[in-house]
């Protein structure tokens, strides 16, 4: 049996459901969902070069490339703010994450 | 070099904001002041450039990942408008709260320019490129009162929900990408044009609009909204109100008129759902609100269901509808949250609604002026929040005339549900008339907010009033700005 597309599609769509899951039934810790949010990206990654390389087409590779650069920025400013929050309130747990409600 | 020209604006921009960055590093705090009115002078210049280039050319640059026409155009005058605003309603707040640092207006001009390449965005890659400049600004411009619990948790929040749209939209990208080959919008377009769309563009479809859906504040991905806005520093509120609101707007249109234009029978019931939960959730969630702030979140939430109400009534005049609400909203925001800035007591922010009470005794200028945006906000004529509604409602009507059967029926009961609507929620902006008129008269609030502030509120009240007045203009600039983005 050969690993065609679909293998690919397969696992993009396991890794994309527990990265969206990971964020919504996590109770525990803010950098669980930091996790999950790079599991996001990194299944819209295999996505596009699975795709890139089915159509023989460069712009799916270069899109992740784009993915992969945008996602370091994105986890830098997450953590900063994290520490910034983790600073005023001595925890990261989500449950803690209330202050604001209604 | 030619083909830089159509982004003259976005590159003097970037260019701006990254010699304001160093000139922010070396001055320090104090030069904080400086820093803004540069920034400002920065926009304006930037608008002067965005107003010069020709009116009725269509020119595609970079390949084709970039467009610079003229629904691009109306919407960076109004992003450049919203940014500026805020700006000028930051600088006197920031020094009082003593949180005046230079990087504030760096990061919102990094914001403005996103905002820009999104509204200009012609393939799948730039959009997303745009979309997230802008975002990563503003979730630190949302934490920036960094040693508040309140500020930095509402940067949290919307750091981490919107990391999840921007995952979502980008899962829809791929998908979209696959199935059909291509992230360019006019390709796309092309190869929709010839026939219906496979199952997984259309999945690719839904999951783009959650995204932006997210980014725009629309029932079901509008939770992060009222924490967001009661949270973060009440300038960046405003911020948050204004430009974005209106550059994600504008992408949306783009997005779903454009490239999937062919596809509207497609979209068109996701976005009327949103739609009318959005225009439901936000009147009514707003009536039992105390706080201020989260007030003018759950406002603009029933906002953004007007406005996709005029998308999801498609054509020219849905698009139009769309451009002429987003373009009052926008000083109709600006000229509230004015006010709302001058809400202080005693040296510190008072945001419930009970301290407005007595208003029209103790700062009878400002009462008047709160007066005329909540009546604009409910939609009474002869203020210019009347015309934003009639267009959209208007649109959606005519849509609906030209609708199946099905569609037809949704969009005549969408019609309805928001003229409904916007009864339930002149409920709330009224109630804020009556306290300050006619409530037991709270300790009075301190004295001048400054003159910026002031100004923007002058400036706000104006515009209600002329262009609740005399609308031609902006009829005429829109109805031009809905034909390029048809024509194609």
């Amino acid at each position: 049996m050969s690993i065609g597309l679909g293998h690919y599609l397969t696992v993009a769509s396991i890794l994309f459901t527990l990265g969206v899951l990971g964020i919504f039934l996590n109770r525990k810790n803010i950098i669980v969902i930091l996790m999950s949010v790079e599991l996001i990206l990194l299944a819209v990654n295999i996505n596009l070069v699975a795709f890139s390389s089915f159509l023989g087409d460069l712009v799916g590779q270069i899109f992740t490339m784009f993915v992969l650069t945008v996602a370091a920025a994105e986890a830098a400013i997450g953590l900063a703010i994290l520490v910034v929050y983790f600073r005023n309130r001595g925890s990261i747990a989500v449950e803690d994450v209330s202050m604001m409600k209604g | 070099m030619g083909q830089f020209l159509p982004a003259l604006p976005e590159i003097v921009l970037a260019v701006c904001s990254l010699a304001l960055l160093i000139a922010g590093a070396f001055g320090g705090e104090k030069s904080t002041r400086s820093i803004s009115y540069l920034a400002l002078f920065a926009l304006i210049v930037v608008a002067v450039l965005v107003l010069r280039q020709p009116d009725a050319t269509t020119v595609v640059a970079f390949n084709g990942l970039f467009k610079s026409d003229a629904f691009g155009r109306i919407f960076k005058i109004l992003i450049l408008i919203g940014s500026g605003l805020s700006i000028l309603l930051s600088m006197d707040w920031l020094e009082r709260e003593k949180i005046a640092r230079p990087e504030y207006p760096v990061l919102v001009l990094l914001a403005t320019l996103g905002m820009l390449a999104m509204v200009s965005a012609n393939d799948l890659l730039s959009l997303y490129v745009g979309l997230e400049l802008q975002s990563l600004s503003l979730y630190v411009l949302a934490a920036f009162q960094r040693d508040t619990v309140k500020s930095s948790e509402a940067g949290l929040k919307y750091f981490v929900l919107g990391a999840l749209s921007s995952g979502l939209l980008l899962w829809g990208t791929s998908l979209v990408y696959g199935f059909s080959g291509t992230t360019q919008f006019d390709r796309l377009a092309a190869v929709f044009a010839t026939g219906p769309a496979s199952v997984g563009v259309i999945i690719g479809l839904v999951f783009v609009a959650a995204g932006i859906a997210f980014k725009v504040s629309a029932v079901p991905f509008h939770m992060w909204t009222p924490d967001v806005y009661e949270g973060a520093p009440t300038p960046v509120t405003a911020l948050f109100a204004m430009a974005p609101k209106v550059a994600a707007m504008g992408l949306f249109v783009r997005v779903l008129v454009g490239p999937f234009g062919h596809l509207l029978l497609e979209w068109r019931q996701i976005i009327l759902f949103a739609s009318v939960a959005s225009m439901l959730l936000g009147s009514f969630a707003a009536i039992a609100q105390k706080n201020v702030k989260r007030l003018m979140a759950y406002s603009s939430i029933a906002n953004v269901g007007y406005a996709l109400l005029g998308l999801a009534s498609g054509g020219l005049a849905g698009v139009q509808g769309v451009i002429i609400y987003m373009a009052i909203y926008v000083f109709m925001t600006a000229g509230s949250f004015g006010v709302i800035l001058a809400m202080r007591r005693n040296g510190a922010a008072a945001e419930n609604l009970d301290d407005l009470a007595g208003l029209g005794r103790s700062r009878p200028g400002l009462a008047i002026a709160m007066l005329i945006f909540m009546f604009a906000l409910a939609g009474i004529p002869p203020l210019a929040g009347f015309w934003g509604k009639y267009y959209v409602f208007i649109a959606a009507i005519h849509a609906g005339d030209i609708a199946q059967a099905a569609d037809a029926n949704l969009l005549y009961a969408a019609a309805v549900i928001g003229v409904l609507t916007s009864a339930v929620a002149a409920f709330y902006y009224l109630r804020i008339v009556k306290i300050m008129y006619f409530d037991e008269p709270a300790p009075a609030l301190d004295a001048s907010p400054g003159r910026a502030v002031e100004a923007v509120v002058l400036v706000s009240v104006l515009v209600m009033l002329v262009v609740g007045a005399l609308p031609t203009t902006l009829i005429d600039a829109s109805i031009r700005a809905a034909k390029t983005l048809l024509t194609v």
